[in-house]
């Protein structure tokens, strides 16, 4: 057990126990929020994984980005201060009965049948213009391909925020 | 700071794993605490004061000037006050939420004090996506602004905090762009390797570079001013609609963490500015080792503290945009604007390459530009001082 063996649990403990909030939750707002600490713990574990840059995309995409987009979503959603827009908690006992046998055999099959192949630690290099390279030549069309589907977003959030003012 | 911990770890002839992620650990956790209690809370202390004083001093006030020689302890008076009061949570606010909310904003602010730099070799960590690291970091701020105005439970509050996330979300894209541009220019996401890529010559700065980064400097400068909650974009805090916007209803020291994160924030987009178009803590070679190391520091600071004050400067004489301005300002100028920055940029380095003599003639030619608007906004401020027609000006910031 090394200090960063310490780090990962911590970490994953942070990426896990929000999760609960968020599924659990009785108020969307605090889900919404439980939903932070997620998306940060993963950006740690991506940066655990020597990812520095995905680790950065990731708090910069889905914590600056998507993350405040759902709590606009949320804030603006009407009666979201009563409790009744919560999930409610139906056909309790079956489903767990379902994900129990679930995660069980999913335990045995893949926790114990199958040895992982386990990558040798390779020291934390930045992957920023390995990515860039790779993004400009190889996968060029994806990338291209990307900011097309991105454009034609653009557009239609254009048009329709448009047809309102009419 | 890596290289001094392998320094540390090679000369005591610790070995293993343990030895050494604890040393990274403790070592890190010793210059972040290091680095709060040094520069980041004296620096936001002496600012708020500083602030005060030139508020006053365009007011034709006198402002703070009782605590310690001219008041320049204020800051300590002040926190202390803060710490003594009552932390209050009203009783329908989200007691959760309302407490977290203050640590968040500080952490985004706070977090981007690790890629800063101060000197050549002294920095906590160059991170390789510096630039992206310091974009990325701070948008847990307006998070933690939203948390803050929904937790309160207060009408200000909230649309405080609705206001400042629309603004911040929406700035962040010119922002981005025109530090785009600069990346594009330097090669690099490091800030030490866009310092690198600077010289210590107004000529060899980005500002100067080329006429797209010098219009970019100014998109870029605008859009943090709007990203920080500063005049003239503080609709979020806007005094006289929502009483003091997402942080009304806080008080003691969780009021005193949006302060501290507010003026932290000053010195961050300075510094980052400093650091895209400014030259950073490039110096003429004329010194080497600790001394070297001193004049870069001075230079830095200095470049930084002007744009500070500029910041401060602007707050106290320029009203408050409408909502619409604001957003107008953003969506129809900014946006396109800096998105022919770049386009520019990457044109004009495929044209006049680096180095060229063409390319140091626009830059000469782009500094005289620069020196002849300062040069009419100097005389536009002597004529306006002289038809004033006041009795008598307070010129003296010590009297």
């Amino acid at each position: 057990m090394k200090p960063s063996d310490l780090f990962f649990v911590l970490l994953a403990l942070m990426t896990v126990a929000p999760a609960f909030v968020v599924a659990f939750s009785r108020s969307l707002v605090h889900s919404a929020f439980a939903l932070l600490f997620t998306l940060v713990g993963m950006a740690g574990l991506y940066g655990f994984l020597a990812a520095d840059f995905l680790a950065i995309l990731q708090i910069l995409l889905y914590v600056g980005g998507i993350l405040v987009l759902i709590l606009f979503g949320v804030l603006f959603t009407q009666k979201v201060y009563t409790p009744a827009v919560t999930t409610g908690r139906f056909a309790f006992a079956p489903v767990l009965l379902v994900g129990a046998v679930l995660f069980a055999v999913l335990f045995v099959v893949l926790g114990l049948g199958i040895s992982w192949p386990i990558a040798e630690a390779r020291p934390a290099e930045p992957t920023i213009r390995t990515l860039g390279n790779l993004l400009l030549s190889r996968h060029l069309l994806p990338f291209e391909a990307a900011s097309v589907v991105l454009l034609t977003v653009l557009i239609g959030a254009v048009a329709i925020a448009r047809k309102e003012l009419r | 700071m890596q290289q001094l911990l392998d320094r540390f770890i090679e000369s005591r002839g610790w070995t293993g794993d343990w030895a050494i992620e604890l040393v990274y650990f403790l070592g890190m956790l010793f210059f972040a605490v290091a680095l709060l209690l040094v520069v980041v809370t004296p620096f936001t202390g002496i600012v708020s004061w500083a602030e005060r004083r030139i508020a006053a001093r365009m007011q034709s006030r006198v402002g703070p000037n009782r605590v310690g020689p001219q008041g320049i302890l204020q800051w300590a008076a002040d926190g202390l006050k803060c710490i003594l009061k009552e932390d209050l949570i009203p009783e329908d606010a989200d007691r959760i939420l309302f407490t977290a909310a203050p640590y968040l904003v500080f952490c985004g602010l706070f977090g981007a004090f690790a890629v800063l730099p101060f000197s050549e070799h002294l920095v906590i960590a160059d991170l390789d996506a510096g630039a992206f690291y310091v974009m990325a970091i701070t948008s847990l701020v307006p998070l933690g602004i939203i948390m803050s105005g929904w937790a309160s439970n207060n009408k200000w509050s909230l649309l405080g905090g609705m206001r400042s996330a629309a603004q911040i979300i929406s700035y962040e894209i010119p922002a981005a762009l025109s530090l785009l541009a600069v990346v594009l220019a330097a090669g690099t996401l490091s800030l030490q390797g866009i310092i690198r890529a600077q010289g210590w010559s107004p000529a060899d700065w980005f500002l100067f570079r080329n006429p797209f980064l010098f219009t970019g400097f100014f998109y870029f400068f605008v859009a943090n001013l709007a990203e920080g909650n500063r005049t003239p974009f503080d609709l979020p805090e806007a005094e006289s609609e929502l009483v003091a916007g997402y942080s009304t209803e806080y008080s003691g020291m969780r009021f005193a963490f949006f302060m501290l994160a507010e003026w932290a924030n000053l010195y961050v987009v300075a510094s980052v500015v400093n650091v895209a178009f400014l030259g950073g803590w490039n110096v003429p070679p004329i010194a080497e080792g600790v001394v070297l190391t001193i004049l870069q520091m001075v230079v830095f600071a200095a470049k930084s503290l002007v744009l500070v004050f500029v910041i401060i400067w602007v707050r106290w004489t320029l009203p408050r945009l409408r909502v619409d301005q604001m957003m107008l300002l953003c969506w129809k100028y900014l946006v396109p604007l800096s998105f022919l920055n770049v386009l520019g940029t990457a044109v004009w380095m495929m044209i006049v390459p680096e180095g060229s003599a063409a390319g140091r003639v626009a830059s000469w030619l782009l500094v005289l530009v620069g020196l002849s608007l300062s040069g009419l906004f100097g005389l536009r401020v002597r004529k306006n001082l002289k038809d004033a027609d006041v009795g008598r000006l307070y010129l003296n910031p010590f009297s």
